[in-house]
């Protein structure tokens, strides 16, 4: 008898191989007479390109190829989501070369590419290609880039402005303000971030002069994207004549979502050796300059309200640094995922925001951990504080008063997500906040806090608490929504799943979508095993090749469990249908008589007159008593897209220890409630919880991605880009409300990005909480011990 | 992150690695743990022709202590055999840094060696060895020296060792009673080194007052410095306080995207006063 694992703390049935070493990621695959390919990169953030001089490189030793950007025959890369939904918007699209010809827009972009031997000629080679560049002025920071004088970056961007984009009611907004008792404005800034997964990219291309087809394999999150984007948009080769392969992915965190210059370059250098495999590695500090950063946001606030703690209206306007030019989706990110879902799990009668897509001469941003809504989480959830410290109102109390109550679903929110133009009407479907808020600050002693600062204070430390109670839009999402033109990417996001059944009775489950570490194998497995009855080990999932899986948008947007999870038990009901009929054959039945209990088909009353799915599978294959009309074998294949998105929320709830003396902050409580439906298995849900945290985190104390005022990335590599370590982190406190999705089956939601949208702004809320007793208001993250000492020196004395 | 192409030798005594690196005329180098080495190598910011490993010379291994009492220390002796050692145990301010220097790995390959010749201005050890009044012993094919540490660090990555000599040898003054040591250090959160970072020795109390004090400040400068303004501060009988408020006095204090002048000038006497209270509290 099969034990159902539905739900339970299933080990992950891929970390055997993952955690051994024995794993399989690009750089492992080593292809016969495999050639070795090295970028070359500007040093220079800004400059024009007067000449390049391969000549000497092409006579160093193992130099198979030099190619620039005059010898690509392909379209710059496709951007495939342009700022939309309002008239006569405007996006003043410049999109990356696989390598640059005229000018570059940042250190790290592209100029040439060395094939050799071995990687080791290869960048060898490297340093023997004399550039010839005509350094420009440059400039790094959104908001100056718009100026007036300031270094413009590209010809049909006055103003370095990609668009100007504003969503909300502009003049119900203003009104509101106006009329508010108290409306507190505040700058702030979401500094920009490098992902940072721990397999940087890398790819191989195989040409086939004896098919004239490609092969990639890639690092991505997206192969099947990818293949489209490639054939349609880069390349113009059909696309049946790309193959798509991601081997393991050793994390992405969005980073391999995106088309990227290394994908055509390997592909054409295979083409030129006449298909010698070519492989493309990223290193670390390649990584860091030529690999999508996220965030990056400067954001003028108001928040209005009454004294009451009603907050009537939100007015943003947001610069939205995009990089020197566009990666695939990045306007997406600040205009759909983040200022449509401003008001988070409030409801705010008022909301208008103003976005400006801005080009820097920086590395392009695009969707990062949460993409646009820890962006936005930050905003409202810096607004809630502010706003509460100004009437002197708990701040508990004040998210209280503004949650959208549990009978007020489905909730359309004011910043347009029901109203996308042409799309579908996309509303909050289900929430209970309140009971997740109260019993998160119940675990983190909130009740208790004025005396713990007290005596924290006679240790020489000052306590803060923060809080973040967080909406996020999961399961992104139904085509006709992110189908639609200028609201998403013109193109669909369902999902698929075809599941086959071995004479046997052991399954192959193929799907869409694209793990990079989350644990699909096991999830995927843990539902066709409850579905159909039959223990996990008899299963087994594919996923990665676009030769051999269906068609699939990928994973990435917390997706996977909510839209491609409903594929698969499409696909499993197709099969137990099929089943059932066969059984109804093999019983001499009729079909409406036989009933399923896992594995047991049976005719209704007499359990004991049963076939088992392995018999029937067994009976199929063979299928030499295959009835009149049926088909031999179990092999069925089902597409699903939602009808709307999934909703987690949550509380945070964060305690840190400021010092006085060096202004050292310790994190040294976090507890988090979150709802994220039903589990399919809680032990992954809370590894994915612990990441994100520990990321949000992360941006909060210590992370920040640094460029000079000329455009150098001084936070270049790990020296001085500081990811967080388990030392620096205290244990996390994980508890749950349980609001199942009621748009799938399983009632789940998606769990990927949730920490990462929540911890930020809790983090955050928390040390400017710490440090009320010096008056400070609000200070910038990353709120490192310079920040935070600095902050207590201005205003020291501002009260006792 | 691959380096640029070099030949490799290992060194079969100490004799022949100096020959070899006398005769390379500065394009030899040695490598020990390769800690500090290997990186630079990688970013292609160093390129040797030639690396000597010096890493297997059991002749620069291990801690003894000499007949005059005091403790010798072989040049390539690893944090992990340091923090292991019996004699320096008794040294307070070795098991406040090492464990907080690099991570497993680093410990159990970095040299103290290595380490001082890298002569980074953020290196945790240099400002050890200032505070102990440590010596080096430097050897040429040529000949021998000892150079006092506080002169041996002469700016960023510059010290006065030259290209053909190898340092074979650390010596510490014998451990006294009547002193307490003890590190502190804020740490630059992504490499882990110090932003600032002092070790302080302090005691031989007469009753009214110090009248022993020596303390080693490292990334603060452009090289790791005594602090010699606070230790006669303490000496001449100001409090604590007030003597760690001297702890940049005459330096030009460095400034970074992690720490500016005016922060990292007032992190430093905050650690010079951690140091020298955990100092004194470490006399009982
Ligand atoms: C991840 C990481 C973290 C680190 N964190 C810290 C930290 O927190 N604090 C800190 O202080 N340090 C830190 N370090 C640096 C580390 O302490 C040093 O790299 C190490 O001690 C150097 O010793 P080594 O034997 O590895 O030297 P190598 O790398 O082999 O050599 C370094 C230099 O010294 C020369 N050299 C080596 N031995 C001798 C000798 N006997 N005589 C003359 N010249 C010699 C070499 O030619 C070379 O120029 C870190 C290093 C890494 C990789």
């Amino acid at each position: 008898m099969a034990i159902d694992m539905l739900g339970k703390r299933v080990k992950r049935v891929e970390d055997q191989r993952l955690i051994s070493g024995a794993g399989r990621y690009v750089d492992d695959i080593k292809l016969q007479s495999m050639a070795h390919c090295a970028i070359l990169r500007s040093p220079y953030a800004h400059a024009l390109i007067r000449g390049i001089d391969t000549s000497k490189a092409r006579l160093m030793p193992g130099v198979l190829d030099v190619m620039i950007g005059a010898d690509i025959p392909y379209n710059p890369l496709p951007m495939a989501w342009p700022a939309g939904g309002s008239a006569g918007l405007r996006n003043n699209v410049n999109t990356p070369r696989a390598l640059a010809t005229d000018s570059v827009k940042w250190t790290g972009e592209g100029v040439a590419a060395v094939i050799a031997e071995t990687p080791e000629q290869a960048l060898d080679a490297l340093e023997a290609i004399v550039v010839g560049y005509d350094p420009l002025p440059a400039v790094v920071d959104a908001e100056k880039a718009t100026l007036a004088g300031a270094p413009q970056l590209h010809e049909n961007a006055p103003n370095n402005i990609v668009f100007e984009w504003a969503v909300g009611d502009k003049a119900g907004t203003a009104a509101a303000v106006d009329a508010a008792d108290v409306v507190v404005r505040q700058r702030l800034v979401n500094q920009r971030l490098i992902p940072n997964p721990m397999e940087t990219r890398g790819d191989i291309g195989l040409y086939n002069p004896g098919t004239d087809e490609y092969t990639i394999w890639m690092s991505s999150q997206t192969p099947h994207i990818q293949r489209l984007l490639l054939a349609a948009f880069v390349m113009g080769v059909p696309e049946h004549k790309i193959r798509c392969i991601s081997p393991d992915v050793g994390g992405a965190f969005g980073t391999k979502i995106f088309t990227y210059a290394d994908y055509p370059i390997v592909l054409l250098a295979s083409k030129r050796l006449g298909g010698r495999p070519v492989k493309w590695i990223e290193g670390r500090r390649e990584n860091y300059q030529a690999t999508i950063h996220g965030r990056d946001h400067i954001t003028y606030l108001e928040v209005a309200g009454k004294r009451d703690g009603e907050v009537t209206a939100i007015r943003v306007k947001t610069f939205a640094n995009l990089g020197g030019r566009l990666s695939t989706i990045g306007p997406g990110i600040p205009t759909t995922l983040y200022a449509r879902v401003l008001s988070g799990c409030y409801r705010i009668p008022h909301v208008y925001a103003e976005v400006v897509g801005v080009y820097t001469n920086t590395v392009f941003v695009d969707a990062y951990r949460g993409a646009g809504r820890p962006e936005a989480t930050y905003v409202i959830e810096r607004a809630m504080d502010l706003f509460a410290n100004e009437i002197g109102m708990d701040r508990a109390e004040v998210r209280r008063r503004n949650f959208i109550a549990p009978e007020g679903f489905p909730y359309e929110n004011p910043s347009g997500l029901g109203t996308a133009s042409g799309g579908a009407k996309i509303y909050i479907d289900s929430g209970n906040y309140e009971p997740a808020m109260d019993k998160a600050l119940e675990m983190a002693g909130y009740a208790g806090i004025e005396k713990a600062k007290a005596a924290a204070r006679a240790r020489g430390k000052y306590l803060g608490i923060g809080q973040s109670s967080y909406l996020e839009v999961c399961g992104v999402a139904p085509s006709k929504w992110i189908g639609a033109v200028g609201e998403g990417w013109g193109a669909a996001m369902w999902e698929s799943a075809n599941i086959k059944v071995h004479l046997t009775g052991k399954v192959v489950i193929t799907m869409g979508t694209q793990p990079q570490g989350q644990g699909h194998e096991t999830t995927y497995a843990q539902i066709i095993g409850h579905e159909l009855g039959i223990p996990m080990e008899d299963i087994v999932v594919q996923h990665s090749d676009t030769q051999g899986t269906p068609f699939g948008y990928g994973s990435y947007g917390s997706r996977t469990s909510s839209v491609g999870s409903t594929a698969a038990i499409k696909a499993a009901a197709k099969i137990r249908e099929k089943a059932r009929r066969y059984a109804a054959h093999m019983l001499e039945a009729s079909v409406e008589d036989i009933e399923v209990e896992g594995a047991n088909y049976f005719v209704k009353g007499s359990p004991e007159v049963k076939k088992t799915f392995q018999e029937i599978a067994f009976a199929l294959d063979l299928a030499f008593d295959a009835p009149e009309g049926m088909e031999p074998y179990l092999d069925e294949t089902a597409y699903y897209d939602t009808p709307n998105c999934t909703w987690p929320f949550g509380t945070h709830v964060a305690l840190v220890e400021v010092d006085e003396a060096t202004g050292q902050v310790e994190l040294v409580r976090y507890v988090a409630v979150d709802d994220v439906g039903n589990k399919i298995n809680p032990m992954i849900v809370d590894g994915q919880l612990h990441g994100g945290i520990v990321q949000g985190v992360g941006q909060a104390l210590w992370e920040g991605a640094v460029y000079s005022d000329d455009g150098q990335l001084l936070s270049g590599s790990m020296l001085d880009y500081a990811i967080p370590r388990a030392s620096w982190l205290p244990t996390l406190e994980l508890d749950e409300t349980v609001t199942p999705s009621p748009v799938n089956p399983l009632g789940v939601k998606g769990v990927g990005e949730a920490g990462a949208i929540a911890s930020t702004a809790a983090v955050a809320n928390a040390v400017n909480d710490a440090l009320k007793p010096f008056g400070v208001k609000h200070l910038d993250m990353p709120l490192t011990p310079q920040v935070v000492w600095k902050a207590m020196q201005s205003t020291k004395g501002a009260q006792a | 992150m691959i380096p640029a192409a070099f030949d490799y030798v290992r060194a079969t005594s100490l004799d022949d690695a100096l020959k070899r690196l006398a005769t390379a005329g500065g394009g030899a180098k040695a490598i020990a743990g390769g800690q500090s080495l290997l990186p630079l190598m990688k970013l292609r910011l160093a390129r040797p022709e030639t690396l000597v490993d010096i890493g297997r010379l059991a002749e620069l291994k291990g801690v003894h202590r000499l007949p005059d009492g005091r403790v010798a220390v072989g040049a390539l002796t690893t944090y992990d055999e340091m923090l292991r050692d019996p004699i320096l145990r008794h040294y307070g301010l070795l098991a406040d840094a090492i464990p907080n220097i690099g991570d497993v790995q680093v410990r159990n390959r970095g040299t103290i060696g290595g380490s001082i010749a890298h002569a980074d201005p953020a290196s945790d050890m240099p400002a050890i060895l200032l505070a102990l009044d440590a010596e080096v012993v430097a050897r040429s094919s040529r000949a021998e020296r000892v150079i006092p540490i506080t002169s041996f660090f002469e700016g960023a990555f510059a010290s006065v060792l030259h290209d053909d000599e190898l340092i074979t040898e650390v010596r510490l003054p014998g451990g006294r009673d009547d002193v307490g040591s003890a590190y502190r250090a804020i740490e630059q959160p992504a490499s882990g080194y110090s932003i600032a970072g002092v070790a302080a020795v302090v005691g031989a109390h007469d009753g009214t007052g110090w009248r022993y004090c020596a303390v080693g400040v490292t990334g603060v400068g452009d090289h790791p410095y005594r602090a010699a303004a606070v230790e006669k501060a303490v000496i001449g009988g100001e409090s604590l306080a007030q003597a760690a408020a001297h702890a940049t006095d005459g330096v030009t204090v460095a400034s970074d995207i992690h720490a500016d002048r005016e922060y990292r000038t007032h992190v430093a006497s905050v650690q010079v006063l951690r140091a020298l209270e955990a100092a004194i509290a470490r006399l009982g």
